[in-house]
């Protein structure tokens, strides 16, 4: 049996007194799509980060694509990206010359074939030469998404990969996103907050909480667990739980 | 597969990165020259008054204006590595940045090959606007002026990486760091007068910089017709231990910055 893509054993980062993941472990398998699901201040960007290798763990290990992310995080990021909306692209130059210069970044071959393609692809053509500043919010969300495809990466970790897209776009997005799963057998992590795309295309859920892995399962498992109609009614609950017994602790 | 541990072709995008940056505002381009004409211009008028009214300076026409023109090496060479660094966190790009394959000593090698073309383009300008402003061609300093040139770029590189670290550590509030850290070496710098005329304290200081052994040369080119290699090799023996430094420090900086999660907060 091939080794998960994701392996996270005890993992903790702590900020001065903050604890803001607080030993977590799971493993993802190649070809799943899996959301890290939970309220702001959870921990789920804090553990991308760890995944990706920009932020050092306190404590534990990361393992991505049979790389120690510590000691050889080289060897694994030319095959994994990466999207969020609380990272940018340089706003002055255009959106053909900022997918170009990551195109090389990631020794990507005949770039200016691949920039076209996922231009076509995620319907940016028409906005290729624009400064990448002048784009609405939608539009950028697109083109992260094009940089994050750029490689073909075996894993792809996104967060919030719909924000700021309409229903449409968002749609065709998630589509798009399930096909490169199913051609390339890649594996996506994601961090949303929005359930219905969760639960139209994730296989495995895993819920955090205060740093914590509050639950895991598929969507359906946990809607069941929860005997829920939704998976948003799920992540109320626990949330809300989670909320009342802080409050009770509090005044006890 | 092992990783490639240094890759010309990621240098080369990022050089293009910042090359196209500078292709589509036209201000960057302006702003490259527009300091170092207007430095050649006060400094060639002062010279110019000096001509008529020094002896000293009569011996030796264009000094100031050839020691002007090296002082911008120094800080537009400051300035090529810390702004093209800035734009990166003005534009919130770092995360993504370093979860690409691109290390970080070959982000450093980028900034300093964007350090000197912009160099080259903007006292490369003043230079030649020199040439019918003043009749005075900085080049009549001939190979000694390569070494001069080298040598103070290499020092730039170092403040400028230096500069980039510590507004990596505290953010954009130390920004106004890149415009003023190169200044605190000019006085003892003995960019328009000799060495010898400082204080002693200070004299000791200036032998550990670079700068003041290339400017020494510069003078002894100029007023005595003579290349003082003991000079240009002190100066390069120092800027291996600057240059180290600032690579070091810069690429530590790198290391805490992931460790206290500040790639993903750089912004404006």
């Amino acid at each position: 049996m091939p080794r998960p893509v994701v392996v996270v054993q005890e993992l903790s980062k702590r900020f001065g007194a903050v604890t803001a993941v607080d030993g977590i472990s799971f493993e993802i398998e190649q070809g799943r799509i899996c959301a890290l699901l939970g309220g702001n201040g959870a921990g789920k960007t804090t553990t991308l980060s760890m995944l990706l290798g920009l932020l050092l763990p306190s404590s534990g290990q990361v393992e991505v694509l049979e790389c120690d992310m510590l000691r050889e995080r080289y060897r694994a990021l030319p095959r994994m990206n990466f999207s969020s909306p609380y990272v940018d692209l340089p706003q002055r130059i255009s959106v053909a010359e900022n997918l170009t210069v990551y195109a090389r970044l990631y020794g990507v071959r005949d770039a200016r074939r691949r920039v076209r393609q996922l231009g076509e692809d995620l319907d940016i053509v028409p906005f290729l030469s624009r400064p990448y500043g002048t784009l609405s919010a939608g539009q950028k969300t697109r083109v992260a998404l094009a940089k994050a495809l750029l490689n073909e990466p075996a894993l792809l970790l996104l967060d919030e990969p719909t924000a700021s897209l309409d229903p449409d776009s968002a749609d065709r997005i998630r589509g798009y996103l399930v096909d490169y799963q199913r051609r390339s057998g890649a594996t996506i992590l994601l961090a949303s907050h929005n359930m219905p795309e969760v639960e139209r295309i994730c296989s495995d859920v895993i819920m955090l909480r205060q740093g914590r892995i509050e639950d895991r399962g598929s969507p359906r498992q946990l809607i069941q667990r929860y005997g829920r109609a939704t998976l948003e009614e799920v992540f109320l609950h626990i949330a809300r739980e989670a909320d009342g017994e802080s409050r009770r602790r509090a005044s006890a | 597969m092992s990783p490639v541990l240094f890759s010309p072709a990621r240098v080369g995008a990022l050089v293009l990165r910042y090359l196209y940056l500078m292709r589509r505002s036209w201000p960057r381009v302006l702003e490259l020259a527009y300091w170092p004409t207007v430095q050649m211009i006060l400094w060639g008028l002062i010279t110019r008054f000096f001509l008529l009214h020094s002896d000293w300076l009569v011996q030796a026409a264009g000094v100031l204006v050839s020691a002007v023109l090296l002082w911008e090496v120094l800080f537009r060479g400051q300035l090529g590595v810390s702004l093209p660094f800035f734009e990166e966190i003005y534009s919130r790009n770092l995360g993504h940045l370093f979860v690409s394959p691109l290390r970080a000593y070959e982000l450093v090698c980028a900034l300093l090959c964007i350090s000197l073309m912009r160099t080259v383009i903007g006292v490369g300008t003043a230079a030649l606007l020199a040439l019918p402003l003043y009749h005075y061609s900085v080049f009549s300093l001939g190979m000694p002026l390569l070494a001069f040139f080298a040598n103070l770029l290499v020092m730039s590189w170092s403040i400028g990486l230096l500069v980039a670290a510590l507004v990596m550590r505290y953010g954009l509030g130390a920004e106004s760091m890149a415009w003023v850290a190169i200044f605190a070496v000019q006085p003892i710098s003995g960019v328009y007068y000799p060495v010898a005329i400082l204080p002693d304290w200070a004299q000791t200081l200036a032998f550990w910089l670079p700068s003041s052994h290339v400017f020494e040369g510069m003078r002894a080119v100029l007023l005595d017709g003579v290349f003082r290699g003991d000079l240009i090799v002190n100066a390069i023996l120092l800027n291996l231990l600057w240059l180290g430094g600032g690579v070091a420090v810069f690429l530590y900086s790198v290391r805490m910055a992931r460790r206290r999660g500040l790639l993903l907060q750089q912004g404006e």
